[in-house]
């Protein structure tokens, strides 16, 4: 057992002397490699911070409730206190028309046009948020209903057909993400099989005089195999430092837009779960594509 | 040891190397294959390193027939088979020590007897020291005993070798002759292809004459001359 060990161990270290003697050769197809796994998980990465950034968008479910325009403020406040007692709602702000005016005033830039107004426009109005267990599509149609039918009340907006639509966008997404996935990896499979082939070429007298005094197919094709993981480990580290790069110079203009926007959204990288997966990822495609080249390869040479 | 049971060999490309060729060698002998080039010889050697198998007819070494021996039992039978080729077949980038450990490697040897193995190798082929050497630094004479060294290091019972001699002059040929018939003498069955007439005539052991790939003559060991040959210098 440790003398099995200890040859694994030996010919991982000298399969990577190997592609050390290459260096040119060896970074030329890890960077293949670390682009073609860089795409999927760079796309994952934006998927990602989209659904981040869209999950504040609860808030898209409130209701709004517009009172008619001769309700009194205690009128609204009555109705806000009904409200409140509802099982199915979580809160319930109350906006006073002043208030909406002043904020549409410095939001609008239509301030000047405003002024010209004798009286306020706007009414007082209700923002309903429903509680998170009720928030089913059908629940929240039959609240709006009894909303509308409150004393007082005018107009019952519900706007969510457009976060409906953005999930749906999203979901098309995120299956793009895992075809390109799926794509790529088929993708690295290949380089890394034809590299490996390439390199059982260049060492077939070696692998026949190596099956000339004895050596086993698996004792042949294990080298190749550590190749494969180096391969695969190299083109991980290299997709890794991509994406890092690709989050780092997108980082601060995101955060710009997003503070324009009143957020304090911030990029987030792969973390620690998903650089381990790209890393085991690389690795594992690695492994496969060359034991896949490897075996079919090494059946063909044998001693003449 | 090795037993041709009228075996036919015949290539893909339709040559037929071998026709019914019956020959029988005995443990702990040694025996010298002679003929023409295109005999028949190096493909008898291939067949027993099951590099080749035979078309028609049984050929058993070391008890065991070649033909039962599944293509995933191969390595396994090879490793009792020490050979030794005239090109010699080394890994020209790997120094000596790593050409002559290779069967140990392969077998899961621990590193530590393995040095101490390839050393006693190297010492019975006369070339203890040279393990940090790389292939292309040594003569061909000392490449040829590298090769002698690989094929003995993993003490098999049978050691086959074909033209080992091909490439050196005459003294050097004696001198690798030597080392053949010094495992000989501790018991390893030895089957030489040459045609080097002049110089097996002097060893005084069994020659088969091989001719269109099939047994043409034998000439039976001469223990007289071999002690003749053993006193020269």
């Amino acid at each position: 057992m440790k003398s099995w060990l200890e040859r694994h161990f030996q010919t991982m270290v000298g399969s990577l002397g190997r592609l050390w003697t290459q260096p040119f050769a060896t970074l030329l197809t890890i960077l293949v490699i670390g682009i073609a796994l860089a795409l999927p998980a760079c796309l994952h990465v934006l998927v990602q911070n989209v659904r981040e950034a869209s999950g504040g968008w609860g808030n898209a479910l409130d209701i709004s409730v517009y009172m008619k325009p001769q309700a009194t403020l205690e009128q609204t406040r009555k109705a806000a206190k009904r409200v409140r007692q509802r099982r199915d709602v979580e809160s319930v702000t109350v906006v006073e028309a002043d208030d909406a005016l002043e904020e549409f005033r410095k939001g609008s830039g239509f301030g000047e046009a405003l002024d010209a107004l004798k009286d306020n426009p706007l009414p007082h109005a209700l923002v309903v948020r429903p509680a998170a267990e009720f928030r089913e599509p059908a629940q929240v149609v039959s609240l709006t209903t009894e909303l509308r039918a409150l004393e007082g009340v005018d107009i019952v907006q519900l706007d969510t057909a457009w976060v409906s639509r953005f999930n749906a966008i999203l979901d098309v997404v995120r299956r793009v993400v895992l075809l390109a996935v799926g794509l790529f990896a088929l993708g690295v499979l290949v380089i890394v099989g034809n590299t490996i082939r390439l390199d059982i070429e260049n060492r077939r007298d070696e692998i026949e005089v190596t099956k000339l005094v004895g050596g086993s197919d698996a004792f042949v094709r294990r080298p190749f195999l550590y190749n494969g993981v180096w391969y695969g480990l190299g083109g991980g580290l290299i997709a890794w430092l991509v994406v890092t790069i690709v989050i780092t110079v997108l980082g601060e203009p995101v955060q710009r837009i997003a503070g324009l926007y009143g957020s304090s959204f911030e990029l987030r990288g792969l973390g620690l779960e998903g650089s381990g997966a790209l890393l085991l990822g690389g690795i594992a495609l690695g492994w496969v594509g060359s034991f896949i080249a490897a075996t079919r390869e090494l059946r063909g040479i044998e001693p003449q | 040891m090795i037993r041709f049971d009228h075996v036919w060999k015949r290539y893909p490309n339709g040559r037929e190397a071998l026709s019914d060729l019956t020959l029988e060698i005995d443990r702990g002998e040694m025996a010298f294959l002679t003929g023409h080039s295109g005999a028949g010889k190096s493909t008898m050697l291939k067949l027993i390193a099951l590099i080749e198998r035979p078309s028609r007819g049984t050929l058993v070494v070391n008890g065991q027939n070649t033909a039962t021996v599944p293509r995933g039992k191969i390595p396994a039978f090879r490793r009792q088979v020490g050979v030794v080729f005239q090109d010699h077949k080394l890994l020209m980038d790997r120094p000596v020590h790593d050409n002559v450990g290779l069967p140990l490697v392969i077998a899961g040897v621990p590193e530590k007897e393995i040095g101490k193995r390839v050393r006693a190798a190297l010492d019975q082929v006369g070339l203890l020291g040279r393990e940090r050497s790389r292939p292309l630094e040594l003569s061909t004479g000392e490449q040829q005993r590298v090769g002698i060294a690989r094929a003995i290091i993993g003490k098999p019972s049978l050691l086959i070798a074909d033209e080992p001699t091909g490439n050196l002059d005459p003294d050097l040929s004696l001198e690798v002759m030597n080392i053949f018939k010094r495992f000989n003498e501790v018991g390893v069955t030895v089957l030489i292809a040459s045609h080097d007439v002049g110089l097996i005539e002097r060893f005084g052991m069994r020659r088969v004459m091989l001719e269109g790939g099939r047994v043409a003559g034998s000439v039976d060991p001469m223990p007289d001359l071999l002690s003749i040959v053993t006193e020269r210098p």
